[in-house]
């Protein structure tokens, strides 16, 4: 905890051979997402022994057969309704402060986050599209709510990504971070009016804004696995680059790596990534954010860290507060966006005064 | 767009402003409302759903000029792109209306009619049914048709009692959940949509989430608790924003282990319907009522 690197300490941290993931944050970090994922089996508003839960996973594994006393209804609720949505948060937490850690890393802002390019806005007119045109709601293989998102958001970076890069020169992190802010104010330009076209889907657009992992079944699971899994693999396979891209362009350079093209791909995974997270539940905020900052604070600069533990802590994350946002007011649901920010914010002045201190 | 015609109006009503700003002392009897009942309206303008549908069931639809986007029921309501969600004063004004009828004052929009010189009648959501009766007498005695207005409130009397003697005692009270959306926003037996339930005899099991009236008696459900709660009825007033059924209902995860949807207790009602306060409440009851003694004590007895 004491190897915090800070401003000229953190040059040296940020060089390729400078930190390993240590075994032991590795380990501290899948602890932390297990044991979310353990009490977010066990707590929810409707009250199932442990013990229970415990023995009905088992049974659903193959070639295991156990009873685990539970009622059919209880059994739904275990496997149906919490354990999809438990993976869904782990999976959506992880995708947004792994995304936001490789934003920060590529455009060297503390500020950035997954929604710095216009995700946020593009997935928002996508939904509301949806949403108001109503097409096959409900039925069907295909929802079109996420569909449409996931769409949006992807157009939304593109058209910030070539908008602030001109003619293939390498526009610099600031134009291309003002070309996300235009797009983005354009798009929820016209989702705002949309929206206030069509006020009876008024409560329906709100409550995706909000941003929920309450509806989910394994559907939505199934759908971000495969981003979720790309994601991951890309940007944990680019850690290293984004070390020496935190030194400068040139530095990079001079060591035979190509900016550009790093941070193509970086940013392209990131964005895929949280598109998807943002696609299938809506616009969770501060975990992107802050997340990242926090294992910054806890581990030090260097991506070989941050990358990895931004992910199983962003998922540990997530699906902490979305306890909190099924068990506070039981039965009744919060907005989960509401909760992230409400315990996240405190958290982090907390880490944030303390390592001032130390 | 706009014609000579509609403009006039528009310009009569900023010269009346510039009056009311500027001498309100000496014309301080003018600038009284004039009372509802001295002339009989002949352009009426409603921005509220439920008000149209009072209007017409009175008899007064023929004084009716315009209507708000949604109020498209009774079908012969003359609907134009007027909003009731982002009243616009001036055209509102360009219909030279002699009522305007509206749910909500949003952005001051019944000052800024009065100040061109328009009666208004604000007629907030209903709270409870008397409410509504009060409403339809109201509208009666503005459009001069008062003793239609006390008819019609009769007879939605006569059959809400109708219906309500026609419920069977049961042993234990039926439980239902009442859906807005499929996020599982609900409603508390708080809301006028809930007592309407209560009349039937029915427990809502959405009460316990929202006890002291925190979310305005909407509360969200958490879908576990939905499915451990296992309510005799559903009644899916979502069909039209969010194109649910029974159907989909029994798709989502888990559901398939509800005693309302194993016993085809699932009820698709028209969104509108249960949304609005006006005379088709008693046809809302009827259905409700209908579901209600359809449940078998089997059926209840899954719970």
């Amino acid at each position: 905890m004491g190897a915090i690197a800070v401003d000229e300490q953190g040059l040296r941290v940020a060089l390729p051979q400078g930190t390993r993931l240590e075994t032991g944050w590795l380990v501290g970090g899948i602890a932390a997402a297990l044991g979310a994922v353990v009490l977010g089996l066990w707590l929810g508003p409707v009250s199932i022994a442990p013990g229970r839960v415990f023995l009905e996973l088992l049974d659903r594994l193959p070639a295991v057969n156990v009873d685990s006393g539970l009622s059919v209804s209880d059994r739904a609720i275990v496997w149906d309704v919490r354990a999809p949505r438990v993976i869904l948060g782990l999976l959506v937490g992880g995708l947004l402060a792994g995304s936001g850690a490789a934003y920060q890393g590529v455009f060297r802002n503390p500020l950035a986050d997954p929604y710095l390019l216009g995700i946020a806005a593009g997935a928002g007119l996508g939904a509301t599209l949806a949403i108001v045109s109503g097409v096959g709601d409900g039925i069907g293989v295909i929802d079109p709510v996420p569909l449409a998102a996931f769409v949006g958001a992807l157009v939304a970076v593109a058209a910030a990504g070539m908008l602030g890069t001109q003619r293939g020169r390498a526009g610099s992190a600031s134009t291309l971070i003002l070309a996300g802010v235009a797009v983005a104010s354009f798009l929820t330009a016209v989702q705002t009016y949309v929206q206030q076209r069509n006020a009876e889907s008024l409560r329906q657009v709100y409550s995706w804004l909000l941003g929920r992992l309450s509806t989910s079944g394994w559907g939505e699971v199934a759908l971000l696995a495969p981003y979720a899994l790309g994601c991951v693999v890309v940007l944990t396979m680019s850690v290293g680059a984004l070390d020496v891209l935190a030194v400068g362009d040139d530095e990079a350079a001079s060591l035979g790596l190509r900016p550009r093209r790093i941070r193509l791909v970086v940013l392209g995974a990131a964005s895929l990534g949280a598109a998807a997270a943002v696609a299938v539940s809506g616009l969770i905020g501060f975990v992107g954010l802050i997340v990242p900052h926090v294992v910054r604070r806890l581990t030090g600069v260097s991506h070989r860290r941050v990358i990895p533990l931004s992910f199983l802590l962003g998922g540990a994350f997530l699906v902490l507060t979305d306890i909190v946002a099924r068990t506070v007011q039981s039965p009744a649901e919060l907005p989960i966006g509401v909760i992230t920010a409400f315990i996240g914010a405190p958290f982090f002045l907390l880490i944030l005064r303390r390592e001032s201190v130390a | 767009m706009f014609s000579a015609r509609k403009l006039v109006p528009v310009i009569l009503a900023i010269a009346l402003l510039g009056t009311a700003c500027g001498d309100d002392d000496d014309d301080a009897p003018q600038a009284a409302p004039p009372a509802p009942t001295s002339v009989v309206p002949q352009r009426i303008v409603s921005l509220s759903p439920s008000a149209t549908e009072m209007l017409f069931a009175i008899g007064a639809g023929d004084q009716v000029l315009a209507v708000d986007a949604f109020s498209y029921f009774p079908p012969e309501a003359p609907v134009t792109e007027l909003s009731g969600f982002e009243p616009n004063v001036e055209a509102i004004i360009g219909y030279e209306p002699d009522l305007v009828v509206l749910s909500d004052d949003i952005g001051d929009v019944v000052s800024g009619l009065e100040a061109a010189g328009i009666t208004t009648l604000l007629l907030n959501a209903s709270v409870t049914i008397p409410d509504t009766y009060a409403q339809i007498e109201q509208l009666g005695v503005a459009t001069g048709h008062g003793p239609e207005a006390t008819e019609l409130v009769g007879q939605m009397r006569t059959k809400i009692d109708a219906l309500i003697a026609s419920i069977p005692e049961r042993a234990t009270p039926l439980t239902y959940y009442h859906e807005l959306d499929d996020l599982l926003y609900s409603v508390t037996s708080t809301t006028f949509i809930g007592e309407l339930y209560a009349l039937a005899g029915l427990t809502n099991v959405a009460d316990a989430a929202d006890p002291d009236g925190a979310a305005g008696g909407y509360p969200q459900l958490s879908a576990e608790y939905l499915i451990d709660a296992d309510p005799d009825l559903i009644f899916l007033a979502d069909t039209v924003c969010c194109d649910q059924s029974a159907a989909s209902l029994a798709e989502r995860p888990g559901f398939d282990q509800l005693s309302a949807v194993k016993a085809g207790n699932v009820i698709e009602l028209n969104d509108d319907v249960a949304s609005r306060w006006g005379p088709r409440i008693v046809d809302f009851l009827e259905t409700v009522v209908a579901a209600t003694n359809a449940v078998t004590a089997a059926d209840a007895g899954t719970g």
